[in-house]
């Protein structure tokens, strides 16, 4: 038989997978009342410093458990569980960033009674922002030293963040990062973030950013109720 | 480097397609690439250039098209198109209302839009 040539129309979101997961994810985060956020920003921020202390201020009123992403190794998942929270290791073995998938195969292991589950997502500012991993809050971290240029540089992870947190926010003395400028850059792309300043060595910003984590916590639960 | 990931989930959405409408071979691929959609087009096209072998889209050409960012605005209605949100001129205002309240309509999306296949 003569081979003949035909076009055939799809129009399928290729993302499309990755993004029904997810939303199974959020459901199920919403049944159980549970206020997942996903943390991105490059390795060495602070994401992982900045969960130890959220944690240790929240863990006493809330249940909180931790997600870690990380390419190889437990250490991520080690340093909270020291703290007494339970932590969760997706090693993604070379892959830049966590998917949908990757958390539905771990899901079953998540008590249904938290109130907090953070999702530390492999330290990288480009990849990550395109997968949705069906998080209620997304936060998108950039520290001090990184410099103050960054928010137009990655666009994607500021434009769907909700959150943005300056980590390392001890060190701006000793650096030239303007402050003014980072944060008029990231709202310019995104007016939308609520903007947090913390430093994990001293403290500063956690309880600001911990009674945010609350106020969401109770914003939800209200309208759900 | 993501754009590997998004190639696999593509070939899964292309053999199916492939098998619903009896292709022996997919000849020709094009794919919607948002501005904004954190995909850079050179790396999907080498991603795809070597996830291809030994698929039934082992021959197949690929077409990128890549689509503009647009924001609705909220404000007075028109639709915005950014040239490019990257650039240092660029920022979160309406350039018709001065409205802040817009919203991003296109330009994080990745699509299949078609195929073109041979049947036997």
């Amino acid at each position: 038989m003569e081979k003949s040539k035909k076009e055939v129309l799809v129009l399928e979101d290729i993302l499309g997978s990755n993004k029904k997961i997810a939303s199974s994810i959020r459901q199920k985060l919403l049944e159980h009342q549970i206020l997942a956020v996903n943390l991105l920003s490059s390795p060495g921020s602070g994401k992982t410093s900045l969960l130890e202390k959220i944690g240790q201020k929240l863990q006493g009123k809330y249940r909180v458990g931790v997600i870690e992403g990380d390419v190889e190794t437990e250490r991520d998942a080690e340093r909270i569980r020291k703290i007494g929270l339970p932590a969760w290791q997706i090693t993604t073995h070379g892959a830049c960033h966590l998917e949908a998938k990757m958390l539905a195969r771990i899901f079953d292991q998540i008590p249904a009674d938290l109130d907090f589950l953070f999702i530390e997502n492999v330290g990288n500012l480009v990849c990550p922002a395109s997968f949705d991993l069906g998080e209620s809050l997304r936060f998108v971290l950039l520290s001090v030293p990184e410099g103050d240029d960054k928010p137009k540089k990655y666009p994607e992870a500021f434009i769907t963040s909700q959150v943005f947190v300056l980590t390392k926010y001890d060190l701006l003395p000793y650096l030239p990062f303007d402050r003014e400028r980072v944060v008029k850059e990231a709202l310019e792309i995104n007016p939308r973030l609520s903007v947090f300043q913390t430093s994990a060595v001293t403290g500063e910003g956690i309880a600001e950013l911990c009674a945010f984590l609350e106020s969401e916590l109770e914003k939800r639960r209200v309208k759900n109720a | 480097m993501h754009e590997m990931s998004i190639v696999a989930d593509l070939f899964t959405i292309i053999e199916e397609q492939a098998r619903k409408s009896g292709a022996t071979r997919v000849t020709k691929v094009k794919v919607l690439i948002g501005e904004l959609s954190g995909v850079v087009p050179e790396l999907f096209r080498s991603a795809f250039h070597s996830y291809k072998k030994g698929t039934i889209a082992d021959k197949a050409r690929l077409e990128i098209k890549v689509t503009k960012i647009k924001f609705k605005c909220h404000g007075c209605g028109k639709e915005i198109t950014a040239k490019n949100i990257m650039d240092e001129s660029f920022s979160y205002a309406c350039p018709f209302c001065g409205s802040k309240d817009m919203e991003l309509v296109s330009g994080r999306d990745l699509y299949l839009e078609k195929l073109e296949i041979e049947t036997s």
